[in-house]
This record gives structure tokens, sequence and C-alpha cells, in this order.
């Protein structure tokens, strides 16, 4: 794009849009979506890596492939990793790409502080990683209770500086897609119009921005505890242990369902679509996923029913637990009877969703025994607890997320993912998964706890015979894994062309060409049903069934529409990138205790943030539409 | 439609793997897991049992009537060869279903929450008649105190059966000091459900064996570098035999006659010389003197009657004892020199750790 129009102000906007300097001061909901995908594989690699070693270190008993130094870093960085740097960011990736275009918008409300999300981001996760190389990683585990967090050879510092900064990221972006998701909708897209998928996406980021700040708070607190000795949480001087765990939790059980409900989104697209038929019970999949929302901030102290709380307290976490139960299971039934009376395609997509179906079941029966507080003391913090959480955010979350990869590759380069190398993928993931995860169950029972850097022989032979079947599962998920690695990079380049619409779908993403044009919509359609592409397409008989509406006889809702409109699009920029590098002076600052730097990474941040506030407009002054033309989109006007 | 038909086939195959799978890990189950927590062996370990197995077996038909659904489903409503490209009936949802499904789930879920709070209340309670040991959880190791009888032990302690012991506990690292100690957890599974241990505060467990044995546990509540080296030995007597180890336990220490090499450990047990620490700075010998006072690391007066030493996790022999005396971290990775947790290294000579091994050999 280059604007002639003439720019003010000592540092101007960047005007590329394409090559390095476009990628990286872009402000494209899209390019962001694409960023947030590619850092997210990286971390997952990592984060899978690590998991690999701690399946080496037990496959057998009473070895030391590792040292407990080592282990401990490895199993805290593990669920730190896949938590905040894959599962989190990857949802994320999702709601950039998909809730301008699933509403009919051109980008984010907030493009530049969209960038400013990615960018803290991947320095958040690099910051983390980079302990590694200064005196070891963290390792007092994910949750990080005080006061063993608090000690300094924890290295619990970086954990709580690493996690705020990244809670910085996800808070901005929070905020970014509730006030996009509210108010940037296409004209007619009223509530109960909008895809499950933007629903979950709401009810995700009000949970982010509600959990967020009581996390935030319990870090600063373990932060001070470690670096500056402020014994918030040390019982010698009046502090109080388990206020850290309430805290943690507060944020912690909410962040489960972060983690979960886009991805409960996503299959809630994809199984209609591979259905051929509307999602069951709308309605009640929306409010159920709000309810979700509401009691996921009623539950947490389930997760301390071994810690010291009463038993009046153990008892209304337990009935709140249980409770929770009833809207999941709605869920379920609703996804289960989308399926039945349709005619099933069994794509990659579609497998990966009814996996997510099945396994999350399995995940959310292990978890409602958690809530039989009596026998949760035999099950807390052992492997059972392992396998539960990793049938529901493996299982579960991931399913769903890669169900969303395989759906959506075509949306973004317009080609294909590969079917058969998908359902490869498919069956040894779903395999891979269940051989890793599904012997943990008795492995815990039988008196594994968790966290512990040997496997005890005195366990017993069982007990080590599932330990070695987990690992072998590894070495499945790891083939599965590379399988969809090559898949994704093959056909990126080799795909087969999709096409704009190659699922016959549903919703509004499919409406506009693949891959997505740069402004989105050449002209912003005008809704007048839920699943606004398919009664473009299909109108209903009155036996319920669907006719395929005749070319042109349709009235095209958008027809008349000014084509000329004024289309805005958000300006590149530098200032999220180079704002955000402020982050490691500051962060490295709080972690050492060195005010110096500190205080240069505060004097960075506020010179960047008056850098973006002063930063002009490339296209001018949005009052003046005559500029119109000169910022209608060259790179992509041909692929109409 | 041919690819459907091996999308058909190819999902047969892992659903009978699973099966297969499935069948062999409970039939694996049995077997001679010691620390197992579906093998209760008294009433504390019992009760959660009792309410766990219904609830399993509600959660085995609920996983097979949703499974069936989904397999039912994609089996039925598969796109068929000769389908005729017709889309089905659009059906957007059905409120009576929508009822039923939220109200039989919240109905089952309602009466299983009654045992469960009944429960919850019943093993916490307080019991009649019992024993009183108190539990420190330290990095990396238990310590046991019984106020009725004034007994320290580590590792491994002792309880009657058919009689309920009442643990109150606590963590610390320095003697009975908040400061520095973190959380632990206490988990014997064949005796009771865990508790955590809080530096600062007391928290209380029940358990009791039925039969007299050796229950085997360890800290379930990640501590840091020595967490999975940090296990516990309940030993459980019949009564008669629970006061004869009560009467050996309150014995002191025999002092070793002059001239002794045990002697001789003795006196570097007081006072190791060249600056070093001496192992009485921080472990007890009890030998009848004043008061038998908690120490920072185990007290060592009746070692020899501990089958395990160092966290439990290595047998009390003579070669396990010298090597732990001449490299600690080397039998148990710890934080002497960095945090001043766990065991220093004394940089002992060959002579010393005849003499000092000799003296521990003594402490019977």
């Amino acid at each position: 794009m280059s604007s002639t129009t003439e720019q003010t102000g000592y540092a101007g906007r960047p005007r590329q849009r394409d090559g390095f300097v476009g990628w990286i001061t872009t402000t494209d909901h899209k390019k962001i979506g694409v960023m947030y995908f590619i850092t997210v594989l990286v971390f997952f690699a990592l984060g899978g890596i690590e998991s690999g070693f701690i399946r080496w270190q037990l496959a057998q008993a009473e070895q030391n492939v590792l040292t407990e130094e080592i282990y401990n870093q490895f199993f805290t960085m593990h669920g730190i990793t896949m938590v905040f740097l894959v599962v989190m960011p990857l949802s994320a990736a999702f709601f950039n790409y998909l809730i301008p275009l699933m509403i009919g918008a051109r980008d984010v409300a907030f493009p530049r502080l969209n960038a400013f999300s990615y960018w803290v981001y991947l320095f958040g996760g690099i910051f983390l990683y980079s302990s590694f190389a200064l005196g070891g990683a963290p390792n007092g585990s994910w949750v990080g209770y005080a006061p063993l967090s608090t000690d300094a050879v924890s290295n619990m510092a970086f954990y709580a500086v690493g996690l705020n900064i990244l809670g910085v990221s996800s808070l901005a972006a929070a905020v970014n897609f509730i006030v996009t998701i509210l108010n940037m909708r296409a004209p007619g897209m009223t509530f109960m119009r909008m895809p499950v998928f933007v629903w979950m996406a709401l009810v995700t980021n009000f949970l982010l921005l509600f959990a967020l700040p009581i996390i935030a708070v319990a870090l600063f607190m373990l932060n001070v505890d470690a670096v500056f000795g402020g014994q918030f949480f040390e019982p010698a001087t009046g502090g109080d242990p388990i206020l850290y765990q309430h805290l943690f939790w507060l944020f912690g059980h909410p962040e489960v369902y972060i983690m979960i409900l886009p991805a409960m989104g996503i299959i809630s697209e994809i199984l209609p679509v591979n259905s051929r038929k509307p999602l069951f019970g709308y309605a009640a999949v929306v409010f159920a996923g709000a309810a979700i929302g509401f009691i996921g901030f009623g539950v947490w102290a389930h997760h301390m029913f071994t810690s010291a709380i009463g038993p009046v307290a153990r008892s209304a976490f337990a009935l709140s637990t249980m409770f929770i139960a009833v809207p999941t299971g709605i869920k379920i039934f609703n996804w289960v009877f989308t399926m039945w009376g349709g005619k099933l395609r069994f794509n990659t997509p579609m497998l990966f969703s009814i996996g997510f179906v099945s396994m999350f079941t399995i995940g959310g029966l292990s978890g409602v025994t958690h809530a039989i507080v009596p026998h949760n003391a035999q099950q807390h913090d052992t492997y059972y607890v392992v396998a539960h959480f990793h049938y529901v955010l493996f299982g579960g979350a991931l399913f769903g997320l890669i169900a969303g990869i395989y759906f959506w590759f075509p949306k973004v380069t317009g080609k294909m993912m590969d079917e058969k190398l998908g359902k490869w993928h498919f069956w040894t993931w779903l395999a891979g998964f269940n051989l890793t995860f599904g012997p943990m169950h008795m492995s815990g029972l039988l008196g594994q706890p968790r966290r512990t850097a040997v496997l005890p022989g005195e366990l017993g032979s069982t007990v080590e015979l599932y330990n070695l079947l987990s690992s072998l599962g590894f070495v499945v998920l790891f083939g599965s894994a590379l399988v969809f690695l090559y898949n994704l990079i093959d056909s990126t380049r080799n795909g087969e062309a999709s096409g704009d619409d190659p699922w016959d779908a549903r919703t509004l993403e499919w409406i506009t060409p693949s891959p997505t044009p740069f402004e989105n919509f050449h002209v912003v359609p005008t809704i007048t049903h839920r699943d606004e592409f398919w009664h473009r397409k299909y109108a209903e008989d009155e036996a319920g069934r669907a006719i395929p509406v005749p070319a042109g006889a349709a009235e095209d809702p958008d027809a008349g529409a000014e084509h000329d409109e004024h289309i805005h699009m958000p300006d590149p920029s530098y200032w999220p990138l180079v704002q955000t590098l402020g982050f490691f002076p500051f962060g490295y600052g709080l972690v050492y205790g060195n005010f110096l730097l500190i205080g240069l990474g505060l004097a960075w941040l506020v010179i960047g943030m008056y850098g973006w506030i002063i930063e002009p407009v490339a296209e001018g002054d949005d009052d003046e539409p005559d500029d119109a033309e000169q910022v209608a989109p060259t790179a992509t006007a041909g692929a109409h | 439609m041919r690819e459907q038909s091996h999308t058909r086939r190819r999902r047969r195959t892992p659903v009978y793997l699973g099966v297969f799978a499935a069948a062999a890990v409970i039939l694996a189950a049995c077997g001679d897991a010691e620390q197992n927590a579906l093998d209760p062996a008294g009433p504390f370990a019992q009760a959660p049992h009792d309410l766990i197995i219904p609830v399993a077996w509600i959660a085995l038909a609920v996983f097979i009537f949703v499974q069936g659904l989904i397999i039912l489903s994609v089996v039925r409503f598969r796109t068929r060869k000769d389908d005729d490209g017709s889309l089905p009936k659009q059906i957007h949802g059905n409120t009576r279903l929508e009822v039923i499904w939220t109200v039989i789930p919240a109905v089952i879920l309602a009466v299983i929450a009654v045992p469960t709070v009944q429960g919850i209340f019943e093993v916490m309670e307080e019991p009649e008649d019992y024993l009183t040991v108190e539990v420190i959880g330290h990095r990396w190791w238990f310590e046991y105190y019984y106020p009725d009888y004034d007994i320290y032990t580590a590792n491994e302690f002792a309880i009657p059966t058919d009689r309920p012991v009442r643990l109150e506990m606590t963590a610390a690292d320095l003697a009975r000091s908040p400061d520095l100690g973190v959380i632990h957890s206490f988990w014997v599974p064949r005796l009771a459900g865990k508790q955590d241990l809080v530096p600062g505060q007391t928290t209380f467990l029940n358990i009791q064996a039925d039969e007299p044995g050796r229950y085997l546990g360890q800290c379930a509540e990640y501590c840091g570098v020595s967490h999975a080296n940090m296990r516990i030995r309940v030993e459980a007597y019949e009564e008669a035999d629970f006061d004869a180890w009560v009467e050996a336990q309150t014995q002191p220490a025999a002092v070793p006659a002059d001239g002794t090499v045990e002697a001789e450990g003795r006196d570097l047990f007081l006072e190791l010389g060249d600056g070093r620490l001496a192992c009485a700075s921080c472990h007890q010998v009890w030998e009848g003197d004043g008061d038998r006072a908690p120490q920072q690391g185990p007290d060592l007066t009746h070692l020899l009657s501990r089958e395990e030493f160092a966290g439990a996790i290595h047998d009390m022999t003579e070669e396990n004892l010298r090597e732990w005396l001449r490299d600690p971290d080397s039998m148990k990775p710890m934080q002497y020199e960095v945090n001043g947790i766990g065991m220093p290294n004394l940089d002992l000579t060959d002579d010393e750790l005849d003499a000092l091994v000799a003296y521990m050999l003594s402490l019977d």
C-alpha cells in the first residue's frame, strides 16, 4: 500500500505490507494470527521435547536419565509451556484469524494492540526460556506453590515475572476481542446469530479479563517474596502459604475453561458442517458455555481438597464441582445429537472433532470422580490427575484446536491439507494419546505421585509396566506429530487448491475468497440469519429438508450495496514491537532485583507508549473519505 | 464413496485394540503394588474406597452410554455409498431432550453428593481413643514425635493395629520453626487419603491399620529437588508388639565402652574438629541426660531400629551408611551448599568414616 497522503510527525509509519518489515510491523489480524500459530508450533516442539525426557526418565524404575534438578525444571517448563505458550496462544491464533471474519469485520477493534499482544507473548516466551541459559529454568512446578517458589533455588522469579508478562499479552488481547465482538459485528449480526465459536471466544475473553488480574496479583506477591523479601506467604512472619493457593486457583480454574472453551467453539462449527445439518440446540450450547464460565469461578478450591481447608469448604466445593458437570454434559449431548440424523463426512477435521467429544467425555467423567472428596485425597497429586487433565487439555482442547487447523487451513492458504496424511495423523494421535495417558489413571491409583523425578521400584512391576506403556505412547505421539508437521509444511507448498468454500460451510468466513483477501470482505455483508452463508446457499422446504438455492434466484442481501464504500484498513506500525522490547529490561530487572534495569524497562515502555500515541495515520484524517481510493488494496485486488 | 467404507474399516481396528488394551490394563491391576490406593487396609482408607466404587460404576455406565451414542451416530449416519447427495432433515434442537439431559445428570449428581458430604465430615472427625503422633515434614524427610512417650523417629514410625492414630502435622525445615519450611503431603494410600503439611499451621489426618505389616507411602506435594526421595514407612504392630517397640524406643542410647572404635566414632559425632560442623549440631543421640529435643536432622538414638534411611530410599547397610557419610549428595540430591538444606559433605577421612559408621551401627 503506497499512500500518497502526506505523513506528519517525526516518526512515520512503515509503508510496506509485505516482506520481513511487513510482517514485523503488521497490524493485520490475519498475519498476527499466522504469527501466533507459527510461534505456537515452536513452543509446542519445546514442550513436547521436555515431555519426551520426562517419559524417558520414567520409562523404567529408578532411572536417572536426567538429574532430579534438571527433571524438575523440565516438568515445570513442560506445564508452563503447554498451558501458557501453546494452548492459550493457539486459541488466540484462532481468535485473531476468525473473529473478524466470522462477525463480518475487516479487523479487530485495536489492531496495534493486537500486534502488541503477539509481541508480548513471543517475548514473554523467550524471556521464560532464557532462564535455561541464566542459571536454570524454574523448577517449582507450574502451580508455583509458595513458600517453595519463594526460595531462590527454585528459580521461580522467572516464572512469576514471565507469566505476568504473558498475562499482559492475554489481558490486552481479551479487551481487544471483547470490544471487537461487541462493537464490530456486521449489520444484522445479533448476538443469537453469532457463530458458537464467537460466543465461546467472548466467554473465554471475559474469563481472561476477570481471572488474569487475580493471578497477576498472586505472581506479583510471589515475585516480591522471592526477590525483594516481601514475606506475603512466609508463615514465620505471619504470611500465609495457603493464600497463594487460593489466588492461584481462583485464576487457575477459570484458566481450565479458558483453554477448553475455544476448542468447544471450534468443534461446534465443524460438527454441523460435516453432519450437513445445523448445530443441535444452539441456544443450549451457548448458554451452557456461559454457565460454565460463571460456575468456573466457583470451583477453585477443588484443587485444594487436601490442603488446609475444613470440611464445610470441602463440601461446598464438592457440590459446585459436581454442578459444573451439568452444563458440560449438555454440550456433549448437543454435539452428539448434531451428528444424529445427519449425513456425516469423515474428513480429518470431523475425525478430530469426534475425537474431542469422545476423549473429553473421559476427562469429564474422571473430573467428576475428583469431586468425591474423600477419595480425591487418594487421587490428588497422583498420575490419575495427570491422566485426567491430559484427557481434558490434550484429548479435549488440543484435539479441538487441531480439528480447527485442518478445517480453516484452506481459508488461510487457499489449499487443502492432505487428507490421507491427516487421517494417519488422527489415528496415530488418538492411539498414541490413549496409550500415553490411559495407563496413567491406573499408575496413579496404584500409588505413583506426580512431579517425582524417580519412579520408585517399590511401587511394583505393574506400575512400571504402565509407565513403560506411557513412554511408548509418547513415541507414537512424536511420530504422529512429525506426520502433522510434514503435512502442514507440504500442504502449504503443494496442497490441492481448495476453492473458496471446500466444506460447504455455514458461517461468514467462507463467503469471502480463500485465502482471505487483505480487506476480508469487499462488501461488508448484511446478516439475516444465523449460519448466514448456509442460508444464502440453501433454503428449507416444508419437511425441514434443505434444498439448494438455484444460482441467481436468491436475493443477494448485499446487492446494491455501495461497492465503492470506503474501506478503512489499519496501518502498519513499528511501535508495538519497539515498545514491547522494553519488557526485557523490565523483566530481568524484576528477576534480579536490579532497579536500574527496572527503571530502564519502565522508561522504554512509557516512551514506546508515547511513540504509539503520537504516531501519524498514514491514511490521513479519518474524516476525509475522499482519500478512499488511495487506500484500496493493490496486492489482493485481483483475487476476486 | 469407496473411501467411506475404508474409513469405516479403519475405525474398527483401534476400537478392538482399545478393548484389548483396557482389558490388559484392568487385569494387570492386581499384582505387587504396595502403595495401592485401591487396596485399603484400614477404615480411613476403606470409607473413601466404598464411596468411589459405586461412583466408578455410574461413571462407567455414563461412559458406555455416551461413547455408544457416538459410535452409533457415526455408524448409522455415515454418508452411504448410494447417497443421493440430498441434505438431511435440518433439525435445530429439541427442548424436551435438553430438559432431559439437564435434569437426569443433575439428579445423578445430587444422589452422589449426599454420601460425599457425609464422608467428608466422617473421615475428618476426631476419632475416639486415638494415639497422637506429631508429623513434621522437612526437606526431604518426615519426622515423627510421640508426645505420649517422648519418642522421636524419622522416615519410619510404628502404630498399633485396630486403633485410630491421629496425625498432627506441620512442616518445618529447622526444628519446629516455621521458617524456611515448605508444603509437603502425607500419603500412605492403604491407610488413608493424603493431607498436606503446611508450615505455620497444623493439619490433621486419621490413619488406622487393621492388620500388622509395613505400609508404604511417600510425600505427595512437590517440595523441591528430592521430592521423589521422601518416603514414608508405617510399621503396624499388634498391641503387645507396639508396646515393646515403645519400650525399646524410650530407652536411652547405649554409650560405647572406652577405647573401642565405636567410642572413637562417638567422639567424632560430638566434635568433628577442623572447623567442620559436628554431627551432634543437627542430630541427636539421646543418652538419658536431659530432655530428648527436636533437632534439625533425624534423631539417631535408635537408628538401627529402622530398616531404611535418607528419606527411606536406602537400606540401612554398612556400605550405604558409609557412602552416605562420605558424599551424601551422591545418595540423595540435597541443597546444603546453596540453601543450607539437607546433609552437608563433611570431608571425612577414611578413618573417621570407619569410626562413625561403627558408632552408627551400634545405635540399635
